[in-house]
């Protein structure tokens, strides 16, 4: 799976309430919910990304509440995947079982600039910044987890599993 | 003989069925309780629909609390807590909350002995942390892993490593639990502790009472932290007993277990703290606080809106008055907290002292309701973030600290301590 997008860049700590702030949790609807992505952190945000676009991001992206909307807000914004050097536990588990796929990368948060074109692929873990030529690491996508990921997610994947019983 | 381990371990461990576990090691075990809340839990009832699930896997086990924005604040809200009552009727469920029953989930849920000491627990909220101070091994999720864990009874875990935090010599005046937790998470950072276990121990936690516990163990996930246990003792078992609606087993951490990180701290060095916006790691100890005026303070939360902390309040409040153009916003976590302030004459002492005086509800700890900021607008709270827009408009700032703190500086319009009053 290769992963190809332009570059948003966000600071260290980007918590769920800048992600999805909570006046908006009165509902699930993705369509609605991207309408806010990020908006406490860029108000601007929801108009100007693209799909297909990626965030690079400081450490401990996610940092905060359990909301899976924010992965749900993220995906639905038309964001095809994240790079940090670390992000908070609850929002790891939450991307991947919204068929959101992250990638931990403390070399490629510093190097990648905003606006640069960057290309990943899951199966080699490799991040290549476009703009620049140079590439980086990251952990590779396990076989299992981008199947689930390609699927849309954790419930999605398991529905597919079932079928093919 | 397994080997030894952390209080943590030794929960998981029992819930997988194994002998012995140790960190890095995946298991699948047994939760004790399933928690969502008006926000979480409708995701999950979709995906409960979506999986093709017709049954719940225990209706003794999952706990449906209509806290955050009750009494529901417009047409969506009470269309969200509409779900969680049809679905907590179709299938029976005993712990369904809402409207004159429901208070905030993490003060609910203990007072009414449904999470005990040595339980596995999963919410859909990132304070379900708050359990660890009973000795529960308790941890925030998603709404599909709550759903997943609605349909089977279980979940899987990655056995974190454990960071044990030991607070030695004695509490300085108006030092509280949030004190130590916010001086804790001002040192290590909001991600000192990500991934991990953190066990709160010394002679001053064994001395502490449960209140405060739960305070420290609520904000474990402001370290990045996975849990924040307390080895049960005395003061666990006191609070537990006559509460428990079930048997329950105590587990407590081997005195050669193996931790990560060791981390002591002497309390005669700590005096009460502020966190400034816009994260809860940018304490301050008061005395370093220069003038900053308040519009508004609000007191209640998971974190701090136990009697404990509207008795501390009160003592302060009596007689007093907040101070002029300043709004003091009180809201008891649970019905029961509430009739007990009414009982003890704090709610009289609030009203006295010019408070709003609210219901049970996460309301502005979330930017919710009952209480939300205008651009430019400065609170002190005793909740539990102060991350950017939390209480309300982005522009808006939050200052964080304890129920002590909170009472003076609405007395004083701005953050003081009661040593100024």
């Amino acid at each position: 799976m290769k992963i190809r997008g332009k570059v948003w860049k966000f600071g260290d700590n980007i918590d769920t309430d800048a992600i999805i702030p909570a006046r908006y949790l009165n509902t699930s609807d993705p369509k609605e919910l991207a309408r806010h992505c990020m908006e406490d952190a860029d108000a601007e945000f929801p108009q100007k990304v693209t799909p297909g676009d990626i965030i690079v991001a400081g450490k401990n992206f996610g940092c905060g509440s359990s909301r899976e909307h924010a992965p749900i807000a993220l995906k639905a914004a038309g964001i095809s995947c994240i790079i940090a050097p670390s992000f908070a536990r609850i929002f790891y588990r939450n991307a991947f079982n919204m068929g959101l796929p992250i990638f931990e990368s403390a070399e490629a948060a510093k190097e990648i600039e905003e606006g640069h074109e960057v290309e990943v692929d899951a199966d080699s873990g490799i991040i290549k910044d476009l703009t620049t030529g140079k590439e980086m690491r990251a952990q590779p996508i396990p076989p299992f987890m981008q199947e689930l990921i390609a699927d849309g997610g954790l419930i999605e994947h398991i529905l597919k599993k079932f079928q093919e019983k | 003989m397994s080997r030894p381990m952390t209080i943590a371990e030794k929960i998981l461990a029992a819930h997988a069925g194994l002998d012995s576990v140790e960190p890095g090691q995946l298991v699948d075990v047994r939760v004790d309780m399933a928690l969502g809340n008006d926000i979480t839990a409708p995701i999950s009832i979709e995906v409960f629909r979506k999986a093709g699930a017709k049954d719940v896997f225990d209706r003794e086990k999952i706990a449906l609390v209509a806290d955050h924005f009750t009494p529901n604040k417009d047409i969506k809200s009470a269309e969200q807590v509409r779900m969680l009552r049809e679905f907590a009727q179709e299938q029976a469920i005993v712990h369904f909350y809402e409207g004159g029953k429901v208070g905030v989930e993490h003060c609910l849920l203990p007072e009414k002995g449904i999470v005990l000491p040595g339980d596995v627990v999963i919410g859909a909220d990132s304070h379900t942390c708050t359990y660890g101070a009973l000795g529960a091994f308790a941890t925030g999720v998603g709404s599909t892993d709550l759903a997943a864990a609605m349909i089977t009874g279980r979940t899987w875990f990655k056995v974190p490593e454990s960071i044990k935090i030991v607070y030695n010599g004695q509490l300085q005046p108006w030092v509280s639990g949030k004190d130590l937790i916010l001086y804790t998470i001002g040192d290590i950072g909001v991600d000192g502790a990500l991934y991990m276990a953190m066990e709160f121990t010394g002679p001053v936690i064994e001395r502490l009472p449960m209140a405060d516990r739960f305070t420290m163990s609520n904000m474990a996930i402001e370290a990045g932290g996975k849990a924040g246990l307390v080895n049960p003792d005395a003061t666990t078992e006191e609070f537990v007993s006559g509460r428990a609606q079930r048997a329950y087993n105590v587990f407590t951490s081997d005195d050669d277990a193996q931790y990560a990180r060791v981390i002591e701290y002497d309390c005669a060095e700590i005096e009460p703290q502020i966190a400034f916006p816009h994260l809860p790691e940018n304490t301050v100890g008061i005395s370093e606080v220069a003038t900053v005026e308040l519009d508004q303070v609000v007191i209640g939360s998971c974190t701090n809106g136990r009697i404990e902390d509207l008795a501390i309040a009160a003592a302060i409040l009596e007689g007093r008055r907040v101070a002029e153009d300043l709004r003091l916003i009180v809201l008891p976590a649970t019905p029961t907290i509430w009739a007990e302030a009414l009982e003890k004459g704090f709610l009289k002492i609030f009203s006295d002292a010019g408070a709003v005086i609210g219901p049970p509800t996460c309301g502005p700890c979330l930017g919710g309701h009952m209480g939300v900021l205008a651009k430019g607008e400065r609170a002190l709270s005793t909740t539990n973030r102060n991350f950017v827009g939390r209480m309300g408009h982005p522009e808006s700032e939050l200052y964080l600290a304890s129920p002590a703190i909170a009472a003076a500086s609405a007395i004083l319009g701005r953050i003081g301590s009661p040593e100024e009053l």
